[in-house]
């Protein structure tokens, strides 16, 4: 009979029992984890629509905004538009027309920095007359000034002139025939010029290299001379013929120009070896405006920063930040395991075993810029000095490895995440039974061959784990790379044909640091604010990219080395 | 305690060809006494198992018989602290001399443990183990001796078909049956069997008794069991422990059925333990 009634007395609760059946905590819990998967994919929306949303040809308006009397003409994209109140506008001295409290504000894309100054415009819209949308307002991207906008009237190469605006198809069609022609030329001046002129650079400066080392060693005799003369020769003829290549390429796309009308009614004439590409937005349909989404897309992550990277696109940085964690992987992970394994399986289990492993654990919570100080000063200056006294003697005053770099940079983070990747395979190596080492201990195996053979790969899911936890840490930091080798703006690859073709002196670019930079130190703030968007969301999938890796390659060796649950 | 009362005993049963002409006693327990840290766990050991014969330590939980037998091969040298003072003999060399090679002692003494312990690896690999260890890669030689070693312990039929999948695979029985291919394929001379069969269901303990009662025509054997009937139907000797202490060994038949110590007759009459 009681324990029945206590039974009812539970099914009819107020609630205060319905506090203490845990149903509330259930439900704190699961408020918790939305709001953080909310959070996340608000973030990344964001920084997808404001970042990607940046490549997507819009349609250029034509209008006039017309102020106290004065006319202007418009010509250009509407990027954004805020309401401002009418308070503030007051007190900035306009005049104001409407009724409101608050006033649309329009940021127009004008382009044209070449002739108008600014290519962005903020423009109240009750002084913009309704805007039209000419079909044949074209948009040129270009290598200089920034983008274009203006109507074509005509294009002419060698002097004469190829078409004109009483046949527009036809004078569209000639400007992007030569546009195309434009393009296959300057592939073929920037293969000669990174390429083949790169390689004979470089040759050169080892030659020099090879000079003055032999004048170190007091062997530069006349022979030695002869022979180096010789090889100079040979090169600076090489390096004369692909100069007159050069010339001839120049000037076979010198004379290529078109002349388009501005918005205020000047026609200029501009020459095409500046064009990158040229479009009519307003004239495109929605496939074809998908098509160019995409090819710019495709310029943005394939292409290099162009007009100090607010055009163009991000590959070098791609390619730095890929590089810098993957050697920074390489150098942290045998060091992290092989002093995770003294910890664990060699040292005693005393006080300065503990205190040591207290020292690794609050090493990862020294800030990252002190690491980059120290990397500064003891990789850089002290091991970097002495490796070019050492090594690289010829080249000084000039220093080789004595200067911020890539190599520096990698292993700075190395020692970052060292840490990390202590603890995560301490904690692998302690999980795995006692019984599978005995086991291998009574089979005759030392106690060498049974870490070797049996404890490492059942640790190595752990090793992974610390090796995911390191890469997502080192490559999204950007405090310590500032001082020890990321640079705004690299001229090369670290990888390229050149010997050693893995350059670890050179300095390299790097996505945090770019968005730094894109976002903080660019000259043109307008231009620029959408690529910082694009590029954070580039470096937050670059970096899941890497622990995806990194956490496929984990489960695949958990599966292998699952230890005995029973 | 006389090595002539196991020949009768022994003569009796039919089992043990007196002709053989070797000597019957493999390992020789002198004086042992095992410390951990202050505490001691064994004190004066002394014992003698004879070769190619199956001998149970029996006794209750603590009694020291587990680290007894862990002495044999060494396994004690792991634990922090321990101590062993006193000598043991195999085939009359002391295995506790300073010079002794810890891993090529332990080669010729296998142990098998109380829970199955496969390695993470396939069947294969796990009875190749102990070669490869050795340097022996030759994947004829290892084939030969996969293949003997898992018959040996009665598992080829079950998993001749899936020697490259993984050992976790199989059931507990199997992964002792496992084990002890394993242990038996570097061929050891004694084999330290630490309550093998106490992890695992009726049936797979009855292989394991059978599989016993097959290796002990090759191997000497020392078993440790809680179970008492187990003990009698494997052993051909059992030594009886109890507080550290040995009290009492004899043959099974002798002790089981007549006791000479007090303390013998009471647990294995159940009266404590």
């Amino acid at each position: 009979m009681a324990p029945q009634s206590d039974i009812h007395a539970r099914g009819h609760a107020g609630p205060l029992a319905w506090f203490r059946s845990g149903e509330p905590m259930i439900w704190l819990n699961a408020a918790a984890v939305s709001v953080c998967v909310v959070a996340v994919l608000g973030l990344i929306l964001l920084l997808a629509v404001r970042g990607f949303g940046h490549f997507w040809p819009r349609n250029v308006m034509a209008a006039t905004s017309s102020y106290q009397g004065q006319q202007k003409a418009l010509l250009g994209e509407v990027v954004e538009q805020v309401q401002v109140s009418g308070e503030q506008l007051s007190e900035a001295g306009i005049t104001l027309q409407g009724p409101g409290p608050f006033y649309g504000r329009s940021l127009v894309k004008q382009g044209n920095r070449d002739y108008l100054g600014n290519d962005f415009v903020w423009v109240l819209n009750e002084q913009m007359s309704v805007p039209a949308w000419p079909e044949d307002v074209m948009v040129v991207e270009r290598l200089e000034w920034g983008n274009f906008y203006g109507v074509l009237q005509s294009v002419s190469a060698g002097g004469e002139t190829l078409a004109d605006a009483s046949e527009p198809q036809q004078l569209w069609q000639a400007f992007q025939g030569l546009i195309a022609d434009t393009l296959v030329v300057r592939r073929q001046i920037q293969q000669i010029e990174r390429g083949d002129i790169g390689a004979i650079n470089h040759r050169m400066e080892r030659l020099r290299l090879r000079e003055r080392s032999l004048q170190l060693d007091g062997e530069l005799d006349a022979s030695a001379q002869a022979q180096l003369a010789a090889e100079r020769a040979e090169l600076d003829a090489e390096y004369r013929m692909l100069q007159g290549q050069l010339q001839g390429l120049y000037q076979s796309i010198g004379d290529a120009s078109y002349s388009a009308r501005l918005a205020d009614g000047r026609v200029v004439e501009l020459p095409i070896a500046k064009v990158v590409r040229a479009f009519q937005p307003n004239a495109m349909g929605l496939w074809q405006k998908c098509a160019m989404y995409l090819e710019k897309l495709w310029e943005f992550l394939s292409d290099e920063p162009r007009e100090a990277n607010t055009e163009g696109g991000i590959f070098p940085a791609m390619f730095g930040t890929v590089m810098m964690v993957l050697l920074m992987s390489i150098m942290v992970t045998p060091f992290g395991v092989v002093a995770a394994v003294y910890l664990r399986e060699y040292a005693r289990q005393g006080f300065v075993t503990r205190t040591i492993r207290v020292a690794v654990n609050n090493l990862a919570g020294v800030p990252s810029i002190v690491y980059g100080v120290f990397g500064l000063g003891f990789f850089v200056y002290f091991v970097g000095g002495e490796l070019d006294q050492l090594f690289f003697p010829e080249a000084l005053p000039s220093p080789t490895f004595g200067t911020p770099g890539l190599m520096w940079a990698s292993l700075t983070l190395a020692l970052l995440t060292l840490p990390v990747v202590i603890v995560a395979t301490e904690e692998g190596l302690a999980r795995i039974p006692k019984s599978i080492r005995e086991g291998s201990l009574a089979l005759g195996a030392t106690r060498a061959e049974t870490l070797w053979r049996v404890v490492l790969p059942m640790a190595s899911p752990a090793m992974m784990t610390g090796l995911i936890l390191a890469v997502a840490r080192a490559a999204g930091e950007v405090a310590p790379l500032m001082l020890v080798g990321v640079v705004k703006l690299a001229p090369s690859l670290p990888v390229d044909g050149n010997y050693p073709f893995l350059h670890l002196d050179q300095k390299f670019m790097h996505l945090g640091f770019h968005i730094y930079d894109v976002g903080f130190q660019s000259p043109n703030v307008e231009a620029a604010r959408p690529l910082v968007y694009a590029t954070a969301l580039l470096l937050v999938i670059l970096i899941a990219l890497l622990n995806l890796a990194a956490v496929y390659l984990r489960n695949h060796l958990r599966e292998r080395y699952k230890s005995l649950e029973n | 305690m006389e090595h002539h009362a196991i020949d009768i005993q022994a003569l009796r049963r039919g089992s043990l060809k007196p002709e053989q002409g070797t000597p019957p006693t493999s390992l020789a327990v002198n004086q042992l006494n095992l410390f951990y840290n202050d505490s001691q766990a064994l004190y004066d050991i002394n014992l003698e198992i004879p070769r190619q014969r199956v001998t149970a330590f029996i006794g209750p939980s603590g009694c020291g018989k587990s680290s007894l037998l862990r002495c044999i091969n060494r396994m004690n040298d792991l634990v922090d602290g321990c101590r062993v003072q006193g000598e043991l003999l195999l085939e009359g060399e002391d295995i506790y001399h300073p010079r002794v090679d810890v891993a090529s002692l332990r080669r010729r003494v296998g142990m098998v443990f109380q829970k199955p312990n496969p390695f993470p690896k396939s069947i294969y690999e796990n009875v190749a183990y102990g070669l490869r260890i050795q340097g022996i890669n030759k994947k004829r030689v290892l084939d030969e001796v996969v293949e003997k070693s898992l018959r040996a312990a009665a598992l080829w039929d079950e998993v001749k078909d899936r020697l490259h999948e993984s050992a976790l695979g199989m059931s507990g029985g199997q992964q002792q049956r496992l084990v002890i291919a394993r242990t038996i394929a570097v061929e050891p001379e004694v084999l330290l069997l630490d309550e093998p069969a106490s992890a695992l269901d009726p049936i797979s303990t009855l292989k394991i008794e059978e599989l016993i009662y097959e290796l002990k025509s090759r191997y000497t054997i020392v078993i440790v069991t809680h179970n008492m009937q187990q003990a009698a139907r494997v052993s051909d000797m059992t030594a009886f422990m109890y507080m550290g202490k040995l009290v009492e060994v004899d043959t099974t038949d002798n002790l089981f059925t007549n006791p000479a110590k007090k303390q013998t007759e009471d647990y294995i009459t159940g009266r404590y333990g």
